[in-house]
């Protein structure tokens, strides 16, 4: 039939013989890559859709069906690229075209509908039009019968129009939703149905007319629920269960219009056995109450509350009982939420009544299994709204008191209790503004008696509890009276000092810390006075030392946790000083413990505190001139050496005030940079104007080094320098820098003592992260460089370590800014590897360049911290590593390892496994080298990786394991643990990959049960049940 | 558990779980022999109940209160059964037997029992002690998978 087709061509003389050929090898020839060619020829306007169409006219006319059904493929294919272009006129001619070729032969109608679902997108559409189409579609179509592509073409056609032509669709009434019922009824693909989904949500959102179709289209709906569906594997359209679940919910909760037949079906839900379809139902009924009117619910609260109430009380699962208890809130909110008429009941108060029936009792029991589910129901319907919690409470608490008075077990009276605080907790989200009165002042009397006389029980878990009821009422805005507060205060302070339990100190430290944010002033009348004549007490003599540095302790820990306001501040902050001040004048006084406790104090004073200008001011006026001056004062009295020396000279004094100051001068900025300018003059010039008890020599030279054996007490003074300055924010400029900088260089390449020169140098390194790029700082690091070479390089010199320690600290502010010359100081901190003395300290130095600092050159003071450096640093530099591994003498390789395993062991988990494949082999050597370190940091850089292990691991079983096995032997308790926790983590690997390791690794495992160390037995002792079960019935 | 079963003591007595044990300086000492003691043999806390989703420490039916003998290798262990006719109190001796027999060193003799007087039948307490019956018990795929179960 080809022969007259040609002969007829000569006719039409508009056509362009390229188009005839293209339909021609398009229809005859079958090659679909025409149509692309066609498409993009129209587009380019070598021809228009109306000359395609008439070239197209033979094949449309066709009695072939196939050929018809090709003309028209070619026909939408060029449609779906070009229907922008298209006229008004010219849509309208090729939709009455479609429409009537519905009608046509089955198999023409694919191509018809893309077709079709292309001039949905025009924007040409005549008015009417989507009308007639989807009459047409609706009528002539059975979609179901289509295949996957074609039935996703009806619904992208409705959901376009949807979009453009909501009026026309409304306009089809009833019909159109009956349309969409019957075109989706059966659908099965997944990716089909979130668009009919879409397509129903739509529905419901946008007001379409269901008519009589409603529960029609529940039925077509609802039907998938609870979605049941695992995606094939390595799926390409990446659909999960819980976006089908997500979409069906919200078609399902979209309307109070389904109430009625969704509230019994996820009655009936409820009842299954499946886990995952109960925690869909018990969600999708929260989500759905949120439009529903209480006559919506009425009918079915009773059998809601009963399947609710079953899950809560029998549940196996928390997620299950969440899911319930959210239910239950939601429930309860949705009828507290509804206006109520005259005539119909109060379902609110139906539905509580049901609750309180089914759950009061049980809160009297309270040593039998059904409290707590009773407790949590009730607190779930609590937390709602105002009013349901104005019932619940008012039937529940005054028996609850009642019964606690009427007990006396201990631990009946305490899970009382904490079903009370619980209770008082639950209202928090719901005490609004519109009710200044707190639902708990009718029963504050009651409740606080009950709370004191808890307090003042000795059993210390129901004191314990008694603490977090009264913050709980703390917490209750206006409730508690200054009257209560002061009794409050008195119970916490005679507890503070003295009850011996830690447990019940903590309690008591962190609920005295919630009571002084709301009220501060009993604090400081009260609290703060008795703890400060208790604490600078003498009582050196008396036989209870012991449990006067207990009491002491507290009362430190005590006053950081009250000091939240600045009132506070003012007077807790002073008694620290003085504790400080008179360890200093009597160091037999207090313990060097104790001195570090108060700086601890003073720290998480300076954390917490609000900032503002009267916290600042205190801060730097007070708090840091005082703490300065005590330490210089105890080191330039220990110059004379005689008696004994303040504890304010020992190096763990001196690291505990430095994170006092640069928390300060980090938080608290208002006048830092005028201390720190101070400060600076201080070190530099000696100038001691600003310091309070200013009785010191004129000319004290901190940063200088002298003759003297003693003179380590001024020159470790540094490390409070670097808190001063390190600190600052970057934009700050910090007066005489560079003399500073040369003068810390000094110290810190010649001092001998090892705490003055480290800190020397992170103070410099500290400064040096923080300067502008610029030829200055390029001159100092190369300055730095030089310098330090010259004294590594000398292998005689006794400060190699000084230079080395300089070194590392400068490459790591380096590395943290990104600075291009820190590749020079990589490459010599590589060669170091080699070195014989300094080579282990090289390879441990690796840990420090990758760990967060806590006292300088961290985000908290301002330090100009990259991300992903460490990332940078390891892409950077593994390279080397592995090469200068291999190159390595054998005695030094373990230095190379050690080095490895330090960086791999801090870089993120994710960057951890995808640069495993190129290590493995590397720290599958280092498990066997026979030094300790390099062991036990291999085995804790690897456990974290076996929790999710990558392919090439498991590739790597056998090695792994017998290496595992081998050290589970060793004579360090650490190595056996860590390795027996390595074997654990492998019994989470796929089953079939270490089954056949199953009796090796239980046989191994035997002898650790019997170890000498009981701690080492209990990692045996779980990773051998884990093994057990591998494999096993009921195990995995 | 699914709607259909009842189970024979829906609302039992729940007891305080202890904590777990405190890290003592001389267990982190390498040179220190650290003996097996009552407190260690007390991981069988942790076994679920077969009914409940519930430890025995929970229900009680565990107590701190077993007789251990490093030196002589014995372990003892009596467990009360919730009620008195508990069905499941052959199963709950013998998790436990199980679960010491993987945690202690095969030195160990080890002994589990019903507390007397706390059940109508001391049946269960002849088949715990027949060493033959416990390893058929464990041939036996559903019973094992229960026992595993218990111990997951």
């Amino acid at each position: 039939m080809r022969n007259p087709q040609r002969s007829d061509r000569g006719t039409m003389a508009a056509e362009s013989p390229f188009l005839l050929s293209l339909v021609e090898e398009f229809v005859s020839g079958l090659q679909d890559s025409k149509a692309k060619d066609t498409a993009t020829a129209v587009k380019d306007g070598q021809f228009t859709v109306l000359q395609l169409v008439e070239a197209l006219g033979q094949s449309l006319t066709s009695s072939q069906p196939h050929t018809r059904a090709r003309g028209v493929q070619l026909l939408s294919e060029v449609l779906q690229d070009n229907y922008g272009a298209l006229t008004e006129r010219e849509v309208e001619l090729l939709l009455a075209f479609y429409e009537n070729r519905l009608k046509d032969h089955y198999v023409i109608t694919p191509p018809v509908l893309r077709g079709l679902l292309a001039l949905t997108k025009s924007r040409k559409l005549p008015p009417g039009s989507a009308v007639s189409m989807l009459r047409s579609v609706f009528q002539d179509v059975h979609v179901q019968s289509l295949m996957l592509a074609e039935r996703a073409c009806v619904y992208n056609m409705l959901i376009n129009l949807m979009e453009s032509r909501e009026d026309e669709l409304k306009g089809l009434g009833a019909d159109f939703v009956f349309g969409f019922v019957q075109s989706m009824d059966g659908e099965r693909d997944p990716r089909n149905l979130l668009l009919a989904f879409q397509i129903a949500r739509n529905i419901l959102l946008r007001g379409y007319n269901m008519g009589k179709f409603t529960e029609e289209l529940f039925e077509v709906t609802s039907c998938y629920f609870p979605i049941d569906f695992s995606p094939p594997p390595n799926d390409p359209h990446g659909i999960t269960k819980e976006e089908l679940t997500q979409a069906l919910r919200a078609v399902l909760t979209g309307t109070p219009k389904f109430a009625k037949f969704l509230l019994p079906l996820i009655i009936e839900k409820l009842d299954s056995d499946v886990q995952s379809a109960k925690l869909d139902s018990l969600q999708t009924l929260a989500a759905s109450v949120g439009q529903y009117e209480h006559g919506d619910l009425a009918e079915f609260l009773e059998g809601l509350w009963s399947s609710l109430r079953r899950e809560v009380f029998q549940t196996s699962s928390e997620k299950i009982e969440a899911a319930g208890l959210a239910a239950v809130a939601a429930l309860t909110s949705c009828l507290s939420r509804s206006v109520l008429n005259s005539d119909s009941e109060d379902s609110l108060s139906s539905f509580l009544g049901l609750v309180l029936r089914d759950c009061k009792h049980h809160l009297f029991e309270p040593d039998l299994k059904l409290v707590w589910p009773s407790a949590k129901l009730l607190q779930a319907a609590c937390s709602a709204s105002y009013r349901a919690a104005h019932s619940i409470t008012s039937a529940v608490v005054p028996p609850l008191v009642e019964q606690y008075n009427s007990r006396t077990q201990c631990s009946h009276r305490r899970t009382l209790l904490e079903v009370a605080q619980r209770f008082i907790q639950s209202t928090a989200s719901c005490q609004s503004v519109d009710h200044d009165e707190s639902l708990f002042s009718a029963y504050k009397d009651s409740l606080c008696s009950l709370v004191f006389s808890a307090l003042s029980e000795s059993n210390s878990s129901l004191q314990i509890t008694a603490a977090s009821v009264l913050t709980s009422l703390a917490q209750q805005p206006g409730l508690l009276l200054d009257s209560d507060i002061e009794l409050a205060v008195d119970h916490l302070t005679r507890l503070l000092l003295t009850d011996e339990d830690e447990r019940v100190s903590v309690a008591v430290v962190e609920c005295a810390g919630a009571f002084a944010e709301r009220h501060p002033a009993a604090f400081i009348t009260k609290l703060i006075p008795t703890l400060k004549k208790e604490m600078l007490s003498d009582r050196r003599e008396s036989s209870e030392l012991h449990s006067h540095h207990a009491v002491r302790q507290r009362c430190l820990s005590a006053l950081a946790a009250v000091s939240v306001r600045a009132s506070v501040v003012m007077e807790s902050a002073p008694i620290l000083l003085d504790v400080l001040g008179s360890a200093h004048a009597d160091p037999d006084r207090f313990s060097v413990d104790e001195v570090v406790c108060a700086c601890l104090s003073l720290q998480r004073i300076a954390e917490r505190v609000q900032d503002g200008e009267d916290t600042s001011r205190c801060f730097h006026d007070v708090i840091v001139p005082r703490l300065l001056s005590l330490a210089l004062q105890a080191a330039l009295q220990n110059d004379g050496s005689s008696g004994r020396r303040s504890p304010l000279v020992e190096e763990e004094v001196l690291s505990s005030m430095v994170p006092v100051i640069s928390t300060a001068f980090s938080r608290l900025q208002t006048f830092a940079e005028q201390t720190a300018s101070r400060a600076v003059s201080l070190f530099l010039d000696g100038d001691v104007s600003f310091l309070p008890d200013n009785s010191f020599p004129p000319r004290v030279q901190l940063l200088q080094q002298q003759q003297e054996d003693s003179s380590w007490c001024q020159t470790q003074l540094v490390c409070l320098l670097m808190a001063c300055v390190c600190s600052l924010p970057r934009s700050v400029a910090l007066s005489q820098e560079e003399r500073l900088l040369s003068e810390l260089e000094e110290l810190s390449c010649s001092c001998r003592h090892p705490f003055s020169y480290t800190s020397a140098a992170k103070c410099f390194a500290g400064l040096v992260n923080k300067k502008p790029q610029g030829p200055s700082l390029d001159r100092l690091i190369q300055g730095v460089i030089k310098r330090v070479s010259s004294e590594l390089d000398r292998p005689s010199s006794p400060l190699r370590t000084q230079a080395f320690t300089l070194l590392i600290w400068v490459a790591k502010a380096l590395l943290l800014r990104y600075h291009p010359l820190f590749s020079a100081l990589t490459d010599k901190l590589f060669t170091l590897l080699d070195d014989a003395l300094l080579g282990p300290m090289a390879a441990d130095s690796f840990s420090l360049l990758m760990s967060d600092s806590a006292d300088v050159l961290n985000r908290g003071c301002h330090a100009d911290v990259r991300i992903m450096y460490r990332q940078r640093f390891f892409s950077e530099n593994s390279a080397k590593l592995v090469q200068g591994f291999n190159a390595a003498p054998q005695e030094k390789k373990a230095n190379y390892l050690k080095a490895l395993s330090n960086i791999v062991n801090k870089l993120p988990k994710q960057v951890q496994v995808s640069e495993l494949p190129a290590l493995l082999s590397l720290l599958l050597e280092a498990l066997t080298c026979p030094d300790e370190g390099v062991q036990l940091s291999t085995l804790s850089c690897l456990q974290p990786v076996l929790i999710n292990p990558p392919q090439v691991l498991v590739l790597q079983l056998e090695a792994l394991v017998s290496r595992l096995l081998a050290l589970i032997g060793s004579p360090a308790m650490k190595i056996r643990m860590a390795s027996i926790r390595c074997v654990l983590a492998l019994s989470r690997f796929p089953a079939h990959e270490v089954l056949p390791f199953r009796s090796r690794v239980l046989r191994a495992l035997a002898p650790p049960l019997n170890d000498r160390k009981r701690l080492v037995r209990r990692e045996a002792v779980q990773a051998r049940a884990e093994w057990f079960l591998l494999g096993s019935p009921g195990g995995r | 558990m699914s709607e259909g079963v009842i189970l024979e003591n829906a609302n039992p007595m729940i007891f305080q779980r202890s904590g777990d044990r405190m890290v003592t300086a001389s267990e982190e000492d390498e040179d220190v022999h650290d003996p097996i003691d009552d407190r260690e043999i007390f991981l069988v806390r942790s076994i679920n109940d077969p009914e409940h989703p519930l430890t025995l420490e929970e229900l009680n039916v565990v107590e701190l209160d077993r007789q251990v003998n490093d030196t002589e290798s014995t372990a003892r262990v009596e467990f009360t059964p919730t009620i008195p006719h508990c069905s499941m109190a052959t199963l709950i001796g013998l998790s436990i037997k199980v679960k010491l027999l993987r945690s202690l060193p095969d030195r160990f003799k080890i002994d589990v029992h019903i507390t007397p007087g706390a059940h109508a039948s001391e049946e269960a307490n002849k088949q715990l002690a027949d060493k033959e019956r416990v390893a058929a018990a464990l041939e036996n795929s559903s019973l094992l998978e229960v026992v595993n179960q218990c111990l997951s």
